[in-house]
């Protein structure tokens, strides 16, 4: 356990442990990676052209130069580790996700180009962590849960906080795959390890976005309207509160709840499926012949959440994957259904009324 | 950071070399591909992994490098092997030794896969080093072009490189004086929680967002001031000679017959 | 103004008998690329003294600042109300020197002023009371009283100053060191800056490139040039020596022309916004 915690916590220091080196991912899944980060970027790039207009370049351009600064920023966390964010869903939240995963692109992209932070071949993955998963997670979570907001007002920074954490421990939770389908790093030790050492580091994500969010929201309300509002600026002062400002259209949410549910989709399927794909099989086997081993390499998970074993389950590589897979249904679930009750509990809210009609 | 900082690569650009004067249109896609070619490798073929070695010797020879700093560039991303090292308990194999007070077996099978990954990382980035010591962003980024790139995206990335050091020393001072606040009187515990520690960081972050989403206003007026219309116009490159073509195409062809020729 | 001069009382306090408010002795640094920004640098300062710290862009100027603080770790010794800075000490030599950057942009980072002032004496630990009471005061001395609840962001750079100035006399500091604090400031701005700081008690090191703020407020001029004191005197006898000016880099202030504080005074002469 303590060998794979290491590079997790030597990398806490320095924030995410999420750049992936070149060889430590297969060609299959590097490959896989460039696809998948190839069609979101193609589809964010049509997106902010009609939204952006020619304003995309100088605007985006500065906007990731921000973010690569606020991931150098820190605060003194313990014993010399610092805390960090990676931003992606900040980005969304503030930008919207097309923007914000050709910013984050941006940044990650030219962190491996200059500074062999991240491989080149595995580049498309670690845009794919980093920016695409961060992005789309982050802001589909604000936007579920932000409009609770009309409950209790705190539920504007628990949104954004909400947004951050997941969109760290989803990323981590997508790199733990991918370095197992690759044979790098078993899925027993990694996702544990990788899902641990995140719900920490992903705290300080959430505290640094929601403290940020707070701070854009008041200063400058007007920006956060421009894009919640997904107009242009011009609408003016009239709206100048942030309840309406922050008004989700109920389309916007039912697009945040289908990202939701693919992404769930998705989890789940490769969940199943990796250690069928694993090359090695019998690695895992092993693992859980190993009593010792087994014991040690799930204290991290444990730790976090107690008592989290599946009953019936003998296999416990299988036992800890589903327990994984439960875990972030139940989650999800719940926001959902929260969001759902929120949105009949409200139905004289104009955009809810038009989605019935 | 410290020595990312130090070690920047555009230090070196000046340098003019064989290497240097090649065109980032052809260094990328053969970095690329000569970076897969290294991934393909499976554990423990050691000779694969010396023969792929071999060209990046006299590329650095090539390129005129300070070899102390190619060495030190390649081992920044070090820290992430250490992912890896589980495999060397769990791959299945003849036993290598037992961990003291664990009790974990290491095998022959699993040590051989965690020295190739760590091998087949450290002969990556080496590529990468040598690529962005000798190509200058602009020309690294125009290659980027070639690759199919969105050129919305690359404009980007353009812009983000010639803000990246305006807003990073921005923030840098910003922590400065955050830090310069940071005082402790007898008597009084000093710090602050946790959590308010960094929610003051969000308030920097939030504030550096806003004075960058300004400046990123006034770029744009200054953009529209000399005429720009949102299409990004990129300078053209000259056009590309025949040795460069050839001398990347060797590289990427000896690469990929090392490794699959090896297989035989 | 009581409050201020409570604050130089409890540094007169801190540090009883003949300890110099900042003694700087060989003092060096070095960035990182490489450039000698600090090369052997020598200077005393007695509490309660208002020293001009003047030289060309590059001379080391805010090196010496960030130095001060162990912001930046240069080699050399520097004793703060004679206590020696090191890593041990760099926290509680911070309460006794305010750092007052020249950009308040980059200082300025919490919602509102008053969260902002108060960063300072909540980092320390105080009791909340004594953090309002603080912060309270500090925003009345220098007049800002009034903007607690805004956001620094929409102020104007002169109240973005004063504020600035604020969040570091919350922390009770007996020595303040301001870096260029009336660059870019509109007269009118510049000349309420000016009459602040002369009210204010504390040990003062300023650096600027405002000759007239120099003659009217700060009677000892610090010259610096590549690194070290290269003049150290009244600042009436450096401000006319044009050689020793012109070779740093300054131009000495013509005879003609007098910016400085009463001449430019408005009708009325109270707090117009420069906006």
């Amino acid at each position: 356990m303590t060998a794979s915690i290491a590079p997790a916590l030597v990398d806490a220091a320095q924030g995410p442990a999420l750049h992936i080196p070149d060889g430590f991912l297969s060609t299959p899944v590097a490959a896989a990676g460039y696809v998948g980060t190839g069609i979101a970027i193609a589809i964010a790039v049509r997106r902010t052209d009609s939204r952006l207009d020619e304003r995309a370049v100088p605007l985006m351009g500065v906007m990731a130069a921000f973010i690569f600064a606020a991931q150098m920023m820190n605060f003194p966390v313990a014993g010399g580790t610092s805390g960090h964010m990676l931003g992606g869903a900040l980005a969304a939240i503030l930008l919207g996700p097309a923007a914000a995963i050709i910013v984050m692109a941006a940044v990650v992209g030219l962190q491996a180009l200059l500074f062999q932070d991240g491989g080149l071949v595995v580049l498309g993955a670690n845009i794919f962590n980093m920016g695409v998963i961060t992005a789309l997670v982050g802001w589909a979570v604000f936007r579920l849960l932000a409009p609770l907001q009309r409950w209790h007002a705190a539920a504007m920074t628990v949104a954004v906080f909400a947004a951050g954490w997941l969109s760290v421990e989803a990323s981590a939770v997508a790199t733990a795959f991918q370095l197992a389908i690759s044979d790098t790093s078993p899925l027993d030790v990694a996702l544990p390890a990788m899902f641990g050492v995140h719900a920490l580091i992903g705290i300080g994500e959430g505290l640094i976005s929601a403290a940020a969010f707070g701070f854009v929201l008041s200063t400058r309300p007007d920006l956060v309207r421009l894009q919640l509002g997904g107009g242009s600026s011009g609408s003016g002062g009239a709206a100048a509160e942030g309840d309406a400002a922050l008004a989700a259209s109920s389309m916007d949410r039912g697009t945040a709840a289908g990202i939701l549910g693919v992404g769930v989709a998705i989890a789940i399927g490769v969940a199943f499926l990796s250690p069928l794909a694993s090359g090695d099989p019998d690695g895992l086997e092993r693992v859980a012949e190993d009593e010792g081993f087994i014991e040690t390499a799930e204290d991290a998970w444990y730790e976090i959440l107690p008592d989290y074993t599946i009953p019936g389950v003998d296999n416990e590589a299988a036992s800890t994957i589903i327990a994984g897979v439960v875990g972030v249904i139940v989650v999800t679930g719940g926001v959902l259904l929260g969001a759902r009750v929120r949105r009949r509990g409200t139905s004289s809210d104009p955009p809810a009324l038009t989605e019935q009609a | 950071m410290i020595a990312r900082e130090a070690l920047f690569a555009e230090r070196h650009i000046e340098r003019d070399s064989l290497l240097h004067r090649m065109d980032g249109r052809v260094k990328l896609p053969a970095a690329l591909l000569y970076i897969v070619a290294i991934t393909l490798t499976n554990p423990a073929q050691w000779a694969t992994l010396a023969l792929l070695a071999l060209p990046l010797l006299v590329v650095v020879a090539i390129s005129q490098l300070p070899l102390l700093l190619v060495l030190i560039r390649s081992v920044l991303g070090f820290p992430f092997v250490l992912a890896a090292v589980p495999l060397m308990f769990t791959e299945p194999g003849e036993e290598l030794f037992t961990l003291p007070l664990v009790g974990w077996d290491a095998s022959v099978e699993g040590f051989q896969a965690v020295v190739t990954i760590f091998i087949k990382s450290w002969l990556a980035v080496l590529v990468g080093v040598l690529l962005t010591s000798t190509t200058s962003v602009g020309d690294l980024l125009r290659a980027l072009r070639t690759l199919r790139v969105p050129k919305l995206l690359v404009a980007v990335v353009f812009f983000t490189y010639r803000y990246l050091h305006v807003v990073g020393s921005e923030g840098q001072r910003m922590m400065r004086a955050r830090d310069s606040r940071a005082a402790e009187i007898e008597g009084y515990r000093s710090g602050g929680s946790l959590r308010w520690r960094a929610r003051i960081l969000g308030f920097m972050v939030g504030s550096l967002f806003t004075r960058s989403l300004e400046r990123g206003e006034r770029v744009y007026a200054a953009m529209q001031a000399r005429g720009y219309d949102g299409e990004s116009r990129f300078l053209t490159s000259p056009r590309l000679e025949a040795w460069e073509i050839a001398a990347a195409a060797a590289f990427v062809a000896y690469g990929l017959i090392v490794q699959f020729g090896m297989r035989l | 103004m009581t409050s201020t001069v409570k604050a130089s009382e409890d540094g007169a306090t801190a540090s009883p008998g003949a300890a110099a408010a900042l003694e700087i002795a060989d003092l060096h640094y070095t960035y990182q690329d490489g450039t000698e920004a600090l090369t052997g640098l020598d200077l005393r300062i007695e509490p309660g003294e208002k020293v001009a710290l003047l030289g060309p862009n590059g001379a080391g100027k805010s090196t010496l600042m960030m130095s001060l603080l162990g912001i930046f770790r240069a080699e050399g010794s520097v004793r703060v109300l004679g206590e020696e800075l090191n890593d041990d000490t760099r926290k509680s030599v911070r309460a006794k020197i305010g750092l007052l950057f020249s950009n308040p942009d980059d200082q300025l980072f919490s919602p509102t002023v008053l969260d902002d002032v108060a960063y300072g004496p909540l980092y320390m630990g105080l009791p909340a009371d004594e953090v309002m009471r603080r912060s309270r005061e500090a925003l009345a001395a220098v007049g800002m009283e009034e903007f607690e609840a805004r956001a620094p962001h929409h102020l104007s750079l002169g109240q973005k100053k004063r504020i600035a100035i604020a969040t570091v006399l919350s922390m009770g500091s007996p020595i303040l060191a301001l870096d260029e604090p009336s660059a870019s400031l509109a007269p009118a701005a510049r000349r309420e800056l000016i009459e602040l700081l002369d009210e204010l008690p504390q040990t003062m090191l300023i650096s600027t490139h405002d000759l007239s703020l120099v003659r009217d407020l700060l009677p000892r001029t610090v010259v610096l040039d590549g690194g070290r004191v290269v003049a150290d005197g009244p600042s009436e006898e450096l401000l006319v020596d044009g050689d020793l000016l012109s070779a740093h880099g300054l131009e000495p202030l013509s005879d003609h022309v007098h910016p400085a504080t009463g001449t430019t005074r408005h009708p009325g002469g109270s707090a117009p916004d420069p906006n």
